[in-house]
């Protein structure tokens, strides 16, 4: 990356077109399997949460550490148990979703109005069925507002997972070999594809939304 | 179905030492009737009627529906069937209108071209059209139609037992009149036994075929008709619940509908001007009332200022005189008279066509008369102090 290189050399990209397809469709797989096994993990840790509430403290501050160590040195830690595969960059990335996602679940269901759950109770709604049929859809924006959290946080983490190697990290990849080879064009190609990734996750998620919940426009709350 | 309760006590806290919620209530409200339990905030309304449907479990004491306690019912199964009301409305944003009115249908399991079929003749009941309302989310709609959805919720499945905890009061006067009316439209009709708080003494002697005013504390004060209460409270604590004024309030008593109505000289739009002058003009009472094709009133024609001759018009007439309803008691249309400034008020039918018209010299005669009778009423001696 010396100056006065170019920061694109177009005549990189004809031998590339293949890997980048290989490392975005990488990207997005490790996305969503994070996602959606740390959706799945937290849902049922949310559920623990609401129907005992003693266990929401323990629940979240197990999730806030995971949170808080910081993502290479958890990954680094994760070596030592799984090696350097996919396992270890999936723990990592399910482990970095629960706090956003744990919390949300619960946030949204304690937002509901206290006159809907008495009107649920009080027309003969059992505990579950209230909670399926009532609470869980009302919450429905805010955890959908943790998905879009946790899902573009998750973006940028796969990223840093090629540090564990070439079998994962996504676009990641890129940047570490642009790094490594002093060359600026894979790097700004993985970093802008990587933004690029999450913007349209996070419209996707918009559009979602408007979808399931229709009655949540226009609301102003 | 009758509801009774037999000597029921609550306190909230284990603490036996704390003032009850509810003390020692013992009361029967009979098959078909309503109930208004009224007293001031804190008394003890709500627990009442969640102890009904076991929102809210007694400390000791039983209540019975239809001679059955309800303690020996599942919860769950049996707030199904009893209608419920909350205080703070409570629909559910994230469904439509319709499916709200039919969620209690859909808990008991009917197929769902049934519960859209329930949802709509509900809807159509409380006066909401269906076709405008059904697939409208509640955040869209206005206080007093969420009011109206609320109680059509409560009467999806038809229930005999019906809880209905301040349901008007989140809206304004004149749309409480008209939910009160139609209620008591309704309630001729269906005729469920009716446990109905508020803490409005009007809406109570209003509503009512018998009510239970309770102190702070949960003590049941009285329990009487409306009329008893009015004319012998038993102890100063419901003379001055009632108020100084109670011979006014027996105008509430009464309805619109229960007077003779008059009828003053009438045309419709349209109409040829010249003998609808000639019948003013004859009439004792100097105005014309113009009617719209549907029998609708539009407004007033001073007898002096009908055309002699073309058609009249829509733009000739003034209107003035406040729309009352035959269930309107007497003390609310006198105050609308009051408040417009006028001296009749004309009586429409749900549709909004003409009935007739009240004058505000016809409900003073009332007044005199009932006064007359009040005073030759007994009065408890505690009473005499308060005005
Ligand atoms: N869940 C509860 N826990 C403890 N105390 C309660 C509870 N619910 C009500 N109370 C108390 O019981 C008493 C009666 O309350 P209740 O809600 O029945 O009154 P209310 O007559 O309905 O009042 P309002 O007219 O304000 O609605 C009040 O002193 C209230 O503070
Ligand atoms: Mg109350």
């Amino acid at each position: 990356m010396s100056p006065g290189d170019p920061l694109l050399r177009w005549d990189w990209f004809p031998g590339h077109l293949d890997e980048i397809a290989f490392r975005l469709a990488q990207h997005v797989a490790f996305t969503v399997v994070a996602v959606a096994v740390g959706f799945g993990i937290a849902f049922v840790l949310a559920l623990l949460a609401i129907r005992w509430r003693a266990l929401y403290g323990p629940i979240t501050a197990v999730a806030g550490v995971l949170y808080a160590i910081p993502s290479v040195a958890l990954f680094f830690l994760f070596i030592g148990i799984t090696g350097l595969s996919f396992l270890t960059a999936e723990i990592a990335l399910v482990g970095y979703t629960l706090l956003i996602l744990v919390r949300n679940i619960v946030a949204g269901v304690d937002g509901v109005a206290a006159e809907v759950r008495e009107a649920a109770e009080g027309m003969g709604y059992g505990r579950w069925r209230r909670l399926w049929r009532v609470e869980l859809p009302i919450a429905l924006p805010v955890i959908i507002a943790g998905l879009r959290v946790a899902t573009v946080s998750t973006i940028g983490l796969v990223a840093v997972t090629a540090l564990l190697g070439r079998d994962q990290g996504g676009l990641g990849v890129f940047i570490v070999e642009g790094r490594e080879r002093f060359f600026a064009t894979p790097l700004v190609v993985g970093a802008v594809l990587s933004v690029a990734l999450a913007i349209a996750a996070d419209g996707l998620f918009v559009f979602a939304q408007r979808l399931v919940t229709p009655w949540a426009r226009g609301q102003g709350s | 179905m009758p509801v009774e309760f037999r000597h029921v006590t609550k306190r909230y806290a284990g603490d036996l030492d704390a003032p009850a919620a509810v003390e020692d209530l013992s009361l029967t409200v009979p098959a078909g009737q309503t109930c208004v339990l009224v007293g001031p905030s804190g008394c003890g309304k709500t627990t009442t009627l969640k102890m009904v449907n076991r929102l809210v479990e007694p400390t000791s004491g039983q209540i019975l529906i239809d001679g059955v306690d309800v303690a020996r019912h599942d919860p769950v199964k049996l707030r199904r069937g009893i209608g419920y009301v909350i205080q703070q409305i409570g629909l559910f944003p994230h469904l439509t209108i319709g499916g709200n009115v039919a969620v209690v249908p859909e808990l008991l399991g009917w197929h769902a071209a049934r519960c859209r079929e329930r949802a709509d003749e509900l809807l159509a009941l409380v006066g909401l059209d269906p076709a405008t309302y059904r697939a409208r989310y509640p955040h869209e709609l206005s206080g007093g139609e969420r009011q109206r959805v609320g109680v059509a919720r409560a009467l999806a499945a038809d229930p005999p037992v019906m809880l209905m905890d301040e349901p008007f009061g989140a809206v304004d006067p004149v749309v409480r009149e008209r939910l009160q009316n139609e209620f008591l439209r309704l309630q001729a009709d269906l005729a469920k036994t009716v446990l109905f708080v508020t803490h409005d003494i009007d809406e109570a002697i209003k509503l009512g075929d018998r009510v239970a005013v309770m102190d702070v504390g949960g003590r049941l004060a009285q329990y009487a008709t409306p009329s008893e209460l009015l004319t012998s409270p038993t102890s100063e604590f419901v003379a001055r619940f009632v108020g100084a004024d109670r011979g006014l309030k027996r105008l509430s008593l009464r309805r619109v509908g229960e007077l003779p109505l008059a009828m003053p000289p009438v045309a419709r739009v349209g109409d040829e001007a010249g003998p609808a002058r000639a019948r003013t003009l004859a009439d004792p009472f100097p105005y014309l009332l113009l009617l719209d094709g549907l029998g609708r009133p539009v407004g007033w024609l001073d007898r002096d200022r009908i055309p002699t001759e073309g058609l009249l018009e829509e733009r000739l007439a003034v209107p003035m005189s406040p729309l009352l309803e035959p269930e309107t008691t007497l003390r609310d249309a006198l105050s609308m008279l009051l408040a417009a400034e006028v001296q009749a008020g004309l009586v429409v039918d749900p549709r909004g066509a003409m009935v007739g018209m009240v004058t505000a010299d016809q409900i003073g005669a009332t007044l005199r008369a009932e006064g007359g009778r009040t005073a030759e009423g007994r009065r408890p001696a505690a009473a005499g102090g308060t005005r």
